[in-house]
């Protein structure tokens, strides 16, 4: 381990790190702008050059490794002055335009130039001007303002994976394109807004809309998928006005995916402010006391077999403890929160979850895709998985549909009889997951939509059973979900009672007129059709498949409105907070149903959040520690079954919108005309 | 300085020629297996040399050939300026204006080129002939001022002799290239000043043979002492 010495501070640290790791070790921060953490060194903008001792010339801390006996300055006279002179040469073609830039308050280049800049130019040669460039519906680029610190190039080539921006021309030419203007096809793409260390960049929908320092900022979680990631909602008001990524390094690093972050503006439209009542046909506003009455006038009479509750996919975990237990004090057991109709395998949890985490993926050592597109379904463990591909020395296994997935991987099968040649030793994948100590095996949400699910999954349990894929030190079965209350559903066991209907008997019986009550809580997933005939209360924050033929509604909160708790799909239990107020008379969901509860004549115990909290802990341990993920390596049986060769139907056509608040923003609808419907290369039917 | 973007007017496609195309092979061959992507440069040449100059088909073609992301391709046309991205003249006049050649007169070859040619840097003649461009240092200083018209040179140029270049290019005369006023190489002008002696019969300073007797010596000892070991 080579020592140092950093401004006088003797340093010991690992081999192969940079001055610039190692002077962030003992807390001295150097400047920077084109090196990242998380992507390749560039070495290219200079900013952060110190003084070596024996060295004739500053040097860029962040591209040399630490020797033994170093002796760094950061502070230097010398140091000081190279990075003063640094500054010069970048502001020469800066346009001085902060008060116009959207940057303005949170510009790495502003920051620093109050630090080691000039109070004035020595230059009297006109600045150069770059055309700006298109680059899609999420970045807006003001290309006068590049200082040519690649960092975008990087982020989309190493963790995005697709090559699509580049540095063409040469020296002042140089200008930061993609071929042609074409937009960037990536989930991932609004990250390269926050990696700008300028206002090259900016986040179109959000342009010209606020200031930094005007916002409100709440430290939250996603619920755009089942990944959870670590999200801050920047506010003004009552009105959301940008979503952005929070460091979180079990979960996203610090990226975020295109859809959590730039849904937000459809939190603005198709709201439900007020509760509604259909009369002769026609929604009309009405009052909660009205509302309630004619739920409860619906409700007397009726034998528990002919309600159902079904859950929808960005509902919170209290609202659906308080849901299942009104619905078990009316005797119901007709309850699903699997609105897709999938069948999980509920009996264990550790059958349900991504038993490995997210962070487990830096550490396998195989992978086998099955019926998942991971690029669509959670962008954010995708480019996990592009991270550990790059690392090298990494098979992964693919049974579906060939998607672009930015890695290569060996086509098994299109079909699920892939697993079945698998599990017969058949193909050479099996003796992969045999040799492997760290297997792992994800399963998407097709698997369990699948007509042949059962089959499906007795075979992969056998396949766990015969290879190492679950061990004392690893569990390698994941279940990578696509909605973020899923999980948390499950859980909670708001899945069919013993004599329960599953969603698909739901909705044939409520397509013969068998039921007679449809308690919907957000669900909107599923083919409203079914439901038309049967009275039909809907609660939730937009007016989508599931309002429409509602005959009450009641208006709750979106998930920036409300406190809440949320599972991902690795089973992390993650709290979210409020953000916003609701609009109108829209309430938080739990205290809805538990009014509801008061006015039906079955009250609840429960009056504030904490009790609510304090029954789901009750109700299931997991809820009692916040933020842990358990490891389950409890072993599976399973048995070898005969599959079908039916291929997979997979939950996400349109990436861009897959849930209400997506289909109500305006800038995803821009992104699915842009990528979804005029391009053929992304629709995957 | 040319354009460095790509054309608007650009053809519907691209592909090498048979002849290219078999070549183009050989040049990807030269590079380890999984760095194809080291042939963009001759690859691009080659396309170059085929049309005359680089266009966006052809950029796509190369990366598809190669398997690399265009962008990737279009860094590298856009960084080299000697990659012609707009169409260009049967002849490509480019007049060297480094400070050698600005020295020794280039500013009168370029008159001659814009007086001749009714053309500015950056253009081509209406029948499509001629292109004329500004480049940096061609590398031919000692015979300053340089023009290179294709991959030919002309060097020791002067008004007249410049306009007489292009008289005879446009007649389609051959032309020595080289030194315009009968230099040889880059030797003096007029008389050499220089190595005067016939290099056949020059009396070397070494006895070569008694040299070349003392080396076979050494080397008979060396290989008796090594046997004795």
């Amino acid at each position: 381990m080579p020592k140092l010495i950093i401004d006088g501070i003797e340093v010991e640290v690992k081999q192969g790190l940079t001055i610039l790791q190692a002077a962030e070790e003992v807390g001295i921060e150097i400047p920077r702008f084109c090196y990242h953490d998380r992507l390749s060194v560039a070495g290219n903008c200079r900013m952060c050059l110190v003084e070596m001792e024996k060295s004739p010339k500053p040097v860029a801390s962040c591209a040399m490794p630490v020797g033994d006996g170093m002796v760094i300055k950061t502070k230097s006279e010398k140091a000081v002055k190279a990075r003063n002179g640094i500054m010069e040469f970048l502001l020469i073609n800066h346009p001085l335009d902060c008060p116009i830039c959207d940057q303005g308050g949170e510009c790495d280049l502003q920051d620093q130039a109050m630090a080691f800049g000039f109070d004035k130019s020595r230059f009297i040669d006109n600045k150069r001007a770059v055309k700006d460039k298109y680059m899609g519906p999420i970045v807006s680029t003001k290309m006068t303002r590049c200082i040519h610190c690649t960092r975008c190039v990087r982020f989309v080539e190493e963790v995005a994976g697709v090559t699509e921006i580049g540095a063409t021309g040469r020296g002042e030419d140089m200008e930061i394109t993609t071929f042609l203007q074409a937009s960037l096809e990536s989930e991932l793409s609004g990250n390269v807004v926050d990696l700008c260390p300028v206002g090259a960049l900016t986040n179109k929908p959000y342009e010209f809309t606020a200031r930094s320092w005007e916002l409100n900022k709440t430290e939250t979680v996603d619920v755009h998928d089942a990944v959870g990631s670590s999200i801050r909602v920047d506010s003004r008001g009552r009105e959301v006005m940008r979503v952005l990524p929070r460091l979180n390094e079990d979960i996203n690093e610090e990226w975020i995916a295109d859809k959590s972050r730039n849904s937000c503006d459809g939190l603005k439209y198709q709201r439900l402010d007020t509760p509604l009542v259909r009369k002769n046909g026609v929604l009309e506003s009405s009052s909660w006391g009205e509302a309630f009455d004619i739920i409860k006038k619906r409700l007397i009479g009726l034998n528990p077999n002919q309600i159902a509750a079904l859950v929808g996919d960005l509902v919170d975990c209290e609202s659906i403890m308080v849901l299942k237990d009104f619905m078990s004090k009316i005797g119901v057991q007709n309850l699903d929160c699997r609105q897709d109709g999938s069948l999980i395998d509920t009996r264990r949890r550790s059958s349900y979850i991504f038993n490995s985490t997210i962070n487990g993926i830096d550490d396998s050592d195989c992978l086998l895709l099955l019926g998942t597109n991971p690029r669509k379904e959670a962008p954010i463990i995708n480019a996990r998985i592009r991270k550990r591909f790059l690392r090298g020395d990494y098979q992964i296994g693919l049974i579906g549909d060939a998607f672009d997935l930015t890695y290569n991987y060996n086509h098994i099968s299109k079909t699920p009889e892939g697993v079945t040649s698998i599990v017969n030793e058949k193909n050479n994948f099996y003796n992969i997951l045999k040799n492997s100590n760290k297997a792992m095996i994800i399963v998407g949400m097709s698997v369990f939509t699948h007509p042949d699910v059962n089959n499906i999954i007795n075979s992969l349990y056998l396949l766990c059973d015969k290879t190492n894929v679950i061990n004392k030190d690893w569990n390698g079965y994941n279940v990578l979900h696509t909605c973020a209350s899923r999980v948390g559903g499950i859980d909670l066991g708001f899945v069919p009672g013993k004599s329960g209907k599953s969603t698909k008997e739901i909705l044939i019986a409520a397509e013969k007129q068998d039921l007679k009550f449809i308690y919907l809580l957000g669900a909107d997933e599923f083919d409203a059709k079914k439901i038309d005939k049967t009275f039909t209360v809907y609660q939730g924050h937009h007016g989508d498949r599931g309002a429409n033929v509602a005959d009450v509604i009641l208006p709750g909160c979106a998930y920036t409105e409300k406190n809440g708790t949320y599972v991902n799909t690795e089973g992390r239990v993650q709290l979210a907070s409020k953000a916003v107020s609701p609009p109108g008379e829209a309430k938080e969901d739990w205290k809805i149903i538990r009014a509801l509860s008061e006015v039906v004549g079955c009250d609840l115990k429960y009056k504030t959040i904490d009790q609510v909290r304090k029954r789901m802990a009750w109700q299931n341990n997991i809820f009692a520690d916040i933020n842990r993920v358990y490891d389950d390596h409890s072993f599976f049986t399973g048995s070898s079954e005969f599959i079908s060769s039916i291929p997979f139907h997979y939950p996400i056509k349109n990436y861009y919108q897959t849930d209400v608040i997506s289909r109500a923003s305006k800038t995803m609808a821009e992104c699915t005309k842009e990528f979804s419907l005029n391009n053929n290369k992304r629709v995957e039917i | 300085m040319t354009l460095r973007e790509l054309s608007a007017s650009q053809p519907d496609s691209f592909s090498f020629t048979d002849e290219n195309f078999s070549l183009s092979k050989r040049i990807i061959k030269k590079y380890p297996e999984g760095y194809q992507a080291s042939a963009v440069i001759p690859l691009l040449d080659l396309a170059q040399r085929q049309e005359g100059w680089v266009s966006k088909p052809a950029i796509e073609f190369i990366a598809d050939l190669l398997q690399m992301p265009v962008i990737r391709v279009l860094e590298v046309a856009t960084f080299y300026t000697m990659f012609n991205l707009q169409p260009i003249g049967k002849k490509h006049i480019q007049v060297c204006t480094n400070l050698p050649c600005l020295l020794r007169g280039c500013d009168q070859v370029v008159k001659c080129c814009k007086d001749k040619l009714g053309i500015n840097f950056g253009e081509t003649t209406n029948d499509k002939m001629f292109s004329l461009s500004e480049v940096e240092c061609a590398g031919a200083c000692v015979n300053a001022p340089v023009v290179a018209i294709n991959d030919d040179y002309y060097e020791d140029l002067t008004y007249d002799l410049m306009s007489k270049v292009i008289d005879r290019l446009v007649q389609g005369e051959n032309i020595k290239i080289g030194s315009m006023i009968n230099r040889e190489g880059s030797s003096p002008v007029g008389n050499k000043k220089t190595l005067l002696e016939d290099p056949n019969h020059m009396v070397p300073k070494q006895d070569l043979l008694k040299a070349k007797a003392d080396y076979e010596y050494q080397k008979k000892q060396k290989s008796i002492s090594k046997g004795n070991n």
